[in-house]
């Protein structure tokens, strides 16, 4: 595995919300183009350790490192940081008052300062690949669950991310609308994009993830690739936790 | 109490006496608000901030402002004015304006604060700054949804205009009071300028509304 470039590292990650103890000496790392799909319970800690991974929760102790670079929230510009990890939330977070199309572009233009006229040609080219070309002008509200997560994918594809984080990306959804999302982020895998995500659909990761990895109680548990992982967990707490929900 | 044919009468013959007074209050009324609004953002930006000095200037401002009567702020601002010769109209301008800014802050803080957190967080992890999502995501959906109070505010505003008559300003309450005392029929006059207010407000409620179904195209 030599050959694949490290992404991002986690190193004795600790994270507390007051005296709630939510990840406890977490080491991770995820190399160039995986798929990692961490599994577990509500409250296992996996949201708040994707969400550190791009710094929307500031570890209390122990080391990220962004592609080599260890990152000080205190110190290096996040902003920077963040172009280059995307993420999708659960909620889809789309902008309300922005059409679709400018939803996309709103970052490329006021982040990156590109040119209109660029920005809304790749823009437009992103709603294509989520099959969304015919919405660019309507307004996040007049979408279905499903579109919006897809537009939400667009508008994080649109900073060009070299890493993309999902977190819960369908648990919102209805599940006739599950399918078009993991599908777009299948294609997004095939394509070789490095992705983190979180997520209950085990068909997916079976499917899509390299690595999948079981936390519990703010620990990782076991961490394998999903054949082994679903068909001979090592771990009793992973082998009950699969019964629990397979 | 005048007949109606006489308070119609003169509620149109007194058109010209009135309009001086009619220009200057909506001059007042516009500027103080348009201060009001800078203020209002200002304060609730302070309100909502992490250095604790601000949000302590901003709960000072507020509850002073809050907690005095407007008439007493005007002629302070007046009185205490006039050593800079600073025109009546200035004085009054200003002391509305800081007035209605202490509750256009809260109606701002209040708005923002009813954002989802998600759109922040959405900002910033496509490589925003804080200020940069504030400004282009969540100012413009809070001001949408501060639409409503702050219409209210501007009526207020509007109408505590007419204690500027106090420190002496011709606008259109001091313009009936002159006139009722100058012909005896005080309560005539009081009925016109109660009109005009009145049609004043309407006009500018109508505003408001077309204002908020505009933006309203992605609700």
């Amino acid at each position: 595995m030599a050959e694949k470039g490290e992404m991002i590292r986690v190193e004795k990650l600790n994270k507390s919300f007051g005296d709630l103890h939510v990840l406890k000496d977490i080491d991770m790392e995820v190399k160039e183009s995986d798929v990692v799909v961490l599994i577990g319970a509500s409250g296992s800690g996996k949201s708040t350790l994707l969400r550190c991974m791009n710094f929307l929760e500031i570890k209390n102790s122990g080391k990220v490192i962004i592609e080599g670079q260890t990152i000080e929230p205190n110190k290096d510009n996040l902003n920077k940081v963040r172009q280059k990890v995307g993420m999708v939330f659960q909620h889809f977070n789309l902008f309300p008052h922005k059409t679709v199309l400018n939803n996309v572009i709103e970052a490329p233009l006021q982040v990156k300062k590109m040119k209109r006229a660029q920005a809304e040609k790749e823009g437009r080219e992103l709603l294509a690949k989520v099959g969304l070309a015919d919405k660019a002008d309507v307004y996040p509200n007049k979408l279905s669950g499903g579109q919006k997560q897809r537009v939400a994918i667009a508008r994080s594809l649109a900073m060009k991310p070299e890493i993309m984080l999902f977190d819960e990306p369908t648990s919102a959804l209805d599940p006739e609308l599950v399918g078009e999302v993991l599908s777009t982020m299948k294609e997004l895998a095939k394509e070789g994009m490095t992705m983190v995500v979180v997520t209950h659909e085990m068909g997916f990761a079976r499917e899509v993830a390299d690595w999948v990895v079981y936390m519990h109680d703010g620990k990782i548990v076991e961490k394998g690739k999903p054949a082994d992982i679903f068909n001979d967990p090592k771990e009793q707490r992973t082998q009950d936790f699969l019964s629990s929900i397979l | 109490m005048p007949t109606f044919s006489h308070f119609f009468e003169t509620l149109l013959s007194s058109y010209p006496v009135f309009f001086e007074g009619l220009w200057l209050t909506i001059r007042v009324t516009a500027v103080s608000i348009l201060i009001a609004v800078f203020i209002g953002l200002l304060f609730a930006l302070f309100k909502i901030s992490k250095v604790k000095v601000l949000n302590w200037i901003a709960n000072v401002y507020i509850a002073v402002i809050r907690g005095t009567p407007l008439i007493v702020q005007i002629f302070i601002f007046y009185f205490g004015l006039t050593e800079f010769n600073i025109p009546k109209f200035w004085a009054a301008s200003i002391g509305l304006a800081l007035h209605n800014g202490a509750y256009i802050a809260e109606i701002f803080r209040g708005s923002i604060q009813s954002i989802d957190k998600g759109q922040m967080e959405a900002g910033r992890s496509l490589g925003m700054s804080h200020t940069l999502a504030m400004r282009r995501i969540i100012l413009p959906q809070a001001f949408r949804r501060a639409l409503p109070p702050l219409g209210n505010q501007f009526i207020i505003g509007l109408k505590d205009s007419s204690l500027a008559a106090f420190i002496a300003l011709p606008e259109l309450f001091s313009v009936a009071t002159t006139q009722g005392a100058r012909t005896f029929d005080e309560m005539t006059y009081l009925l016109i300028v109660a009109v005009y207010y009145l049609v004043l407000v309407l006009i500018f409620t109508l505003l408001v509304n077309l204002l908020e179904k505009r933006l309203s195209a992605s609700d």
